[in-house]
């Protein structure tokens, strides 16, 4: 296995193998293989029960596989090299590789008694050592990226929904992720409140090198900014593909129902 | 019967047990609320060897007396450490270790009241564990326990006559002494409750003004 994952062609920013995952004996992922290339933007689709939120959630360590492997940048997320031996990855070494992920959640999941600011700045002070100042100036530029500067002191539980999620992205972008991971992230919220924070993926998409996976069932989103959509079916990838060939012609019937049951 | 004379007799006297009073349920609710913190992250530890012992501890002092506690302290932990015996340092180490096991039972509803998206998006931005406990779990998780917290100062004040069992001549030792010295009873006995009663309706205003304060801050 440590083969295939080495002969994968280019130089893929994630790569992941024969990834399984169970939760209470049902298996939710059923061997799971896929690269996503440097910059590369994937939108994974799926019926509910599909695996797409546990593969996110597998990616960002919040759950462990029980068989397979995740690299990231070149190194794994469970096991490291010691003594040319692949070993079981210590503590360290987990957050170096997570370190290079960021992810938003459907819940947002603000930390309810600080700040906007404090929200953006935690963990870059915590986490990378920043000063107040340099950690302030950072939230400042992604806070404007997604367009509420001006709600610095405010606390989460005054912002709406489509605020909130746009303060989750900032805070995870503050992080400067090489990868970041959207777990359907417009589905709580109010339809009135999805054109922003789509707006911002948007802009995200367009402007920069950052690789984005996005669980998401906005299939007209993901055409317009996927450069690929990974259908998940059963716990496995049924079919991928650039988002028009997908949409227009998909070549498994299972592809065809979910498409024509979420129109 | 009731004497006024020998009320205003005893009363010093009494402040004075009672300033001990205070002392060791100050020092001992201190020690009960880090020592009840550390428990209580101990037991959620993934590693057992951590949450194993820990869990053991909590429950072996939690069910025995803290009378056989402080008995036992006194006379055979500390001696045995080459700690020099002092009545009143046994009496904080025993009053803050029985009621950690409280703190920590009140600790582990907060923190269960926490929702695993906040434990999830520490992760996420890859806070350690002990830093998501410091900068998002615990502020979230203990200004809601804070009136139960406080219920435990009261009941740990109210316990403190134990403290008389290993020589701490505290309040109600006090009054006791008097009336044996002066066949009088019913005044330093009665004053004691007074005093008992002043603290523990004082201590409550104080929780509550606590809790709300500490409700405006997480606002």
């Amino acid at each position: 296995m440590t083969d295939s994952l080495r002969r994968a062609d280019g130089n893929p920013i994630v790569r992941v193998r024969g990834l399984y995952k169970s939760f209470g004996g049902v298996e939710v992922l059923r061997g799971i293989d896929a690269d996503f290339r440097r910059g590369e933007k994937v939108a994974i689709i799926g019926s509910s029960g599909s695996g797409k939120s546990t593969l996110l959630r597998l990616l960002m360590t919040l759950e462990r596989p029980d068989a397979g492997a995740i690299e990231v940048d070149g190194e794994r997320l469970w096991t490291m090299r010691r003594k040319g031996r692949e070993v079981p990855a210590n503590e360290q070494h987990v957050r170096r590789v997570r370190g290079k992920l960021g992810m938003v959640f459907q819940h947002f999941n603000l930390f309810p008694h600080m700040t906007v600011l404090e929200n953006v700045t935690a963990a870059p002070r915590i986490v990378l050592g920043l000063s107040a100042a340099e950690a302030t100036a950072r939230a400042h530029r992604w806070l404007g990226l997604v367009g509420l500067d001006d709600k610095v002191d405010t606390h989460p539980a005054r912002l709406s929904g489509g605020q909130k999620q746009r303060v989750a992205i900032a805070r995870a972008l503050a992080m400067e992720p090489k990868v970041m991971l959207f777990d359907e992230i417009t589905s709580g919220l109010d339809p009135l409140l999805v054109g922003e924070v789509l707006n911002v993926l948007r802009d995200l998409a367009h402007g920069g090198d950052v690789t984005m996976l996005l669980v998401t069932h906005r299939m007209d989103f993901a055409r317009e900014i996927a450069d690929r959509v990974v259908f998940l079916d059963a716990g496995r990838i049924l079919e991928q593909g650039e988002p028009e060939d997908l949409f227009r012609s998909p070549r498994h019937d299972r592809t065809r129902q979910f498409l024509a049951s979420i129109r | 019967m009731w004497s006024w004379d020998v009320a205003a007799d005893v009363l010093p006297l009494l402040l004075r047990g009672l300033w001990v009073t205070v002392q060791a349920v100050f020092w001992g609710m201190l020690l009960a609320l880090a020592l009840g913190l550390v428990w209580s992250v101990l037991r959620r530890s993934r590693r057992r060897v951590l949450a194993a012992p820990a869990s053991a501890a909590v429950e072996f002092v939690r069910s025995t007396p803290l009378l056989v506690q402080l008995y036992f302290l006194y006379y055979f932990v500390l001696p045995g450490c080459g700690v020099p015996p002092s009545a009143f340092l046994t009496g904080v180490l025993a009053l803050g270790m029985h009621f950690s096991c409280y703190t920590a039972e009140v600790y582990r509803a907060g923190i269960d009241a926490v929702p695993r998206g906040q434990w999830e998006a520490a992760a996420a931005l890859n806070l350690t564990r002990l830093q998501t406990y410091r900068h998002v779990v615990l502020p979230q998780a203990i200004p809601p326990v804070i009136p139960a917290l406080g219920n435990y100062l009261i009941a740990m004040f109210k316990e403190t006559p134990l403290l008389s069992a290993i020589t701490v001549v505290e309040i109600l030792q006090r009054a006791l002494n008097y009336g044996s010295e002066h066949f009088r009873y019913l005044e330093p006995l009665t004053m004691v409750g007074l005093l008992y009663l002043l603290v523990s309706l004082s201590a409550a205003a104080l929780v509550r003004r606590l809790e709300a304060w500490a409700r405006l801050e997480n606002a």
